[in-house]
């Protein structure tokens, strides 16, 4: 069961390394991965470094490449499909059925994985994508622990599922939210509640306000802890109740699922985070491997360390972490 | 150009539904889809009602598609599913690449729904050799996405094999999940839901704490708090928009058919509500409402 990390940058991908990831995944300095955000990813040169360094270490290097192609600036999408090949990454993360299809045709060698972008959820798109070639389908956040086990018991290909970072609730790659609030989306431009739309106000008596393109998605009073508005995680009013009305501020902690995701074979266990800092990847990586180590010296004898939960918990959202859609409660 | 009805989004009692392709039946629209498309417990109606429906909206001379669900986990939902696929009667609207490979297997032709992320030219062909021939423009894309979609040279090659819809009016399908949220919204777990979406024909709006009507939770699907309404931009559909897609609203929807026919043209322009939108069409944010 492989360990994989973020990265954002060069530190943080030496920080995975070191601290004992199996594989890392990285983006380009451009929209065509989901984490197009300033001062983050890798251009050709960085792209080449870090594949020689990955390879020195004897590790792997997925490159993420999981927005969809626009019309008229299509060659910007192949030219990074170009560039992660010629700098010899191990791994193409891809999306859309355009650059899927052009890598099957194109580079028929190289290991393609379905991105979570693709919103495959099932096995009849699972055996859409087969077409293709993938290796690897990245099952998106909405499944339960059952539908996951399902699934790997009725697909050939391997499967890989998110073990811990943000939530994403939606099925990734069709969700909207974000273009309808700014006009921009995860789909279009690579990024969920862009930050150049962010604003924060002062309220009245120590209040904070965090807006999206002026649309208010929480207020937080002085003794809270004020988060990004991701806004599937703001405050709301539905009917008299004001509430986190589809989401809480939290992360995705998988740890004590460990076991079973071990058991039903689950190739590779994904840490979400390219936008964090290398110190961040360091510590996550670091309890991680460890977890992974121990269930695969005795999965039956597994216990999660109190100690992995702290330092998860400390590095979480809101400082809360959840099972997610894996438990059947969260639903 | 012609104009449809998209599957009915939210969970409506069977007599509602009943009554409301009685009027579809009588009314002008020239396509009809029909079908759970967000969740299958909502059980009001089942396969072989749709089927009826559907045999009874072809002798009153509309076009009918079977719309299938969106987000499917469930092997359940992948046998029902199945049904929709081996039918062989009706055209299929795809709203997960699941269904476009089960058609597949029957070389059957396909519409794909605006959940099938069709974003430039090589999907769309892909798609198109494949069996789609009409294609439902994501939601949040543009006219000028659109226009600059079809330019391509891949494009034109086939234009005339293809039909393109828009979704032009409703509230916006903007995303899935595998939580119910109006079920959480009356703290239940999703597993004893009791059905309430039943009791949200309309959805239940959410606001932000000023007040602005942001979202519309309908079960497992969240909507756009306003109402997408493109009836003054219909001339600017002249020539690339081959079907224009009304979504079902519990108030009014056959009016408004009749308002959008009035105004292919621009001759019959319509004040907006304060709570519509068109912002998506115009390469805006999606819940702008621009006045012309």
């Amino acid at each position: 069961m492989e360990l994989l990390c973020p990265a954002g940058s060069m530190p943080a991908l030496k920080a995975a390394i070191e601290q004992g990831a199996d594989a890392v995944y990285v983006g380009l300095k451009d929209e065509t991965n989901a984490r197009h955000f300033a001062g983050l990813n890798l251009d050709e040169a960085s792209l080449k470094e870090a594949v020689r360094y990955v390879h020195q270490q004897q590790r792997k290097l997925h490159v993420a490449i999981n927005t969809f192609a626009h019309a008229d600036t299509f060659q910007v999408w192949q030219n990074a499909v170009d560039v992660a090949v010629r700098a010899g990454a191990d791994v193409l993360i891809l999306a859309d059925i355009a650059m899927l299809a052009y890598a099957a045709e194109r580079y028929p060698q190289v290991e393609v994985h379905l991105s979570v972008q693709a919103s495959a959820t099932n096995a009849a798109a699972i055996e859409f994508y087969q077409q293709f070639g993938v290796k690897r389908v990245v099952l998106p956040r909405v499944l339960s622990m059952n539908q996951v086990r399902s699934l790997a018991r009725s697909t050939s290909v391997d499967l890989e599922v998110f073990a811990f970072g943000s939530l994403c609730i939606m099925a990734e790659g069709r969700c909207y939210l974000s273009s309808y609030l700014t006009g921009e989306s995860p789909n279009t431009v690579g990024a969920c509640s862009p930050a150049k739309f962010v604003r924060w106000d002062e309220g009245d008596e120590g209040t904070l306000e965090s807006r999206l393109n002026n649309i208010l998605i929480d207020r937080f009073a002085p003794e809270e802890t004020a988060g990004y508005p991701t806004l599937c995680k703001g405050r709301f009013q539905v009917g008299n109740d004001t509430y986190h009305a589809l989401e809480e501020p939290t992360s995705l902690n998988t740890l004590s699922l460990l076991p079973e995701l071990y058991q039903e074979g689950i190739a590779s266990l994904k840490i979400e985070g390219r936008q964090r800092s290398p110190a961040y990847v360091s510590q996550i990586t670091r309890v991680w491997r460890q977890a992974i180590d121990s269930v695969m010296a005795d999965a039956s004898r597994f216990q999660v360390q109190q100690e992995w939960d702290r330092v998860l918990a400390d590095l979480s959202e809101g400082r809360q972490t959840t099972l997610g859609a894996y438990h059947r409660k969260w639903k | 150009m012609k104009f449809s009805l998209g599957a009915i989004q939210y969970f409506w009692p069977r007599d509602v539904v009943m009554n409301f392709y009685q009027q579809a039946a009588e009314s002008s629209v020239d396509i009809v889809y029909l079908g759970e498309t967000v969740c299958s417990k909502r059980r009001e109606l089942k396969f072989d009602d749709y089927l009826a429906i559907a045999h009874s909206l072809r002798e009153a001379g509309k076009q009918v598609c079977l719309s299938t669900m969106t987000l499917l986990e469930a092997p359940s939902e992948l046998r029902e599913l199945r049904r929709y696929c081996d039918q062989g009667e009706f055209l299929i609207e795809a709203n997960d690449v699941g269904a476009i490979a089960y058609l597949q297997e029957h070389k059957l032709p396909f519409v794909a729904g605006s959940a099938i992320s069709c974003y430039n030219q090589y999907t769309l062909r892909h798609l198109m050799n494949r069996g789609m021939n009409r294609w439902v423009m994501p939601v949040e894309l543009s006219r000028e996405w659109l226009t600059q979609l079809l330019q391509q040279p891949l494009v034109k090659d086939v234009r005339d094999c293809l039909e393109v819809e828009v979704f032009a009016f409703g509230h916006m399908p903007l995303a899935w999940s595998g939580r119910c949220f109006t079920a959480r919204s009356e703290n239940r777990p999703k597993d004893q839901c009791e059905l309430v979406c039943i009791q949200y024909p309309e959805g239940r709006p959410v606001s932000s704490q000023e007040g602005q009507q942001v979202f519309v939770l309908n079960g497992i699907q969240t909507q756009s708090g306003s109402r997408y309404n493109l009836i003054n931009q219909l001339p600017s559909m002249q020539g690339i928009v081959d079907v224009v897609r009304l979504s079902p609203q519990l108030m009014g929807t056959f009016d408004w058919l009749e308002k959008f026919r009035a105004n292919r043209f621009g001759q019959a322009p319509q004040p907006l509500a304060k709570n519509d939108s068109n912002g998506y069409w115009l390469a805006l944010a999606g819940l702008v409402q621009q006045l012309d």
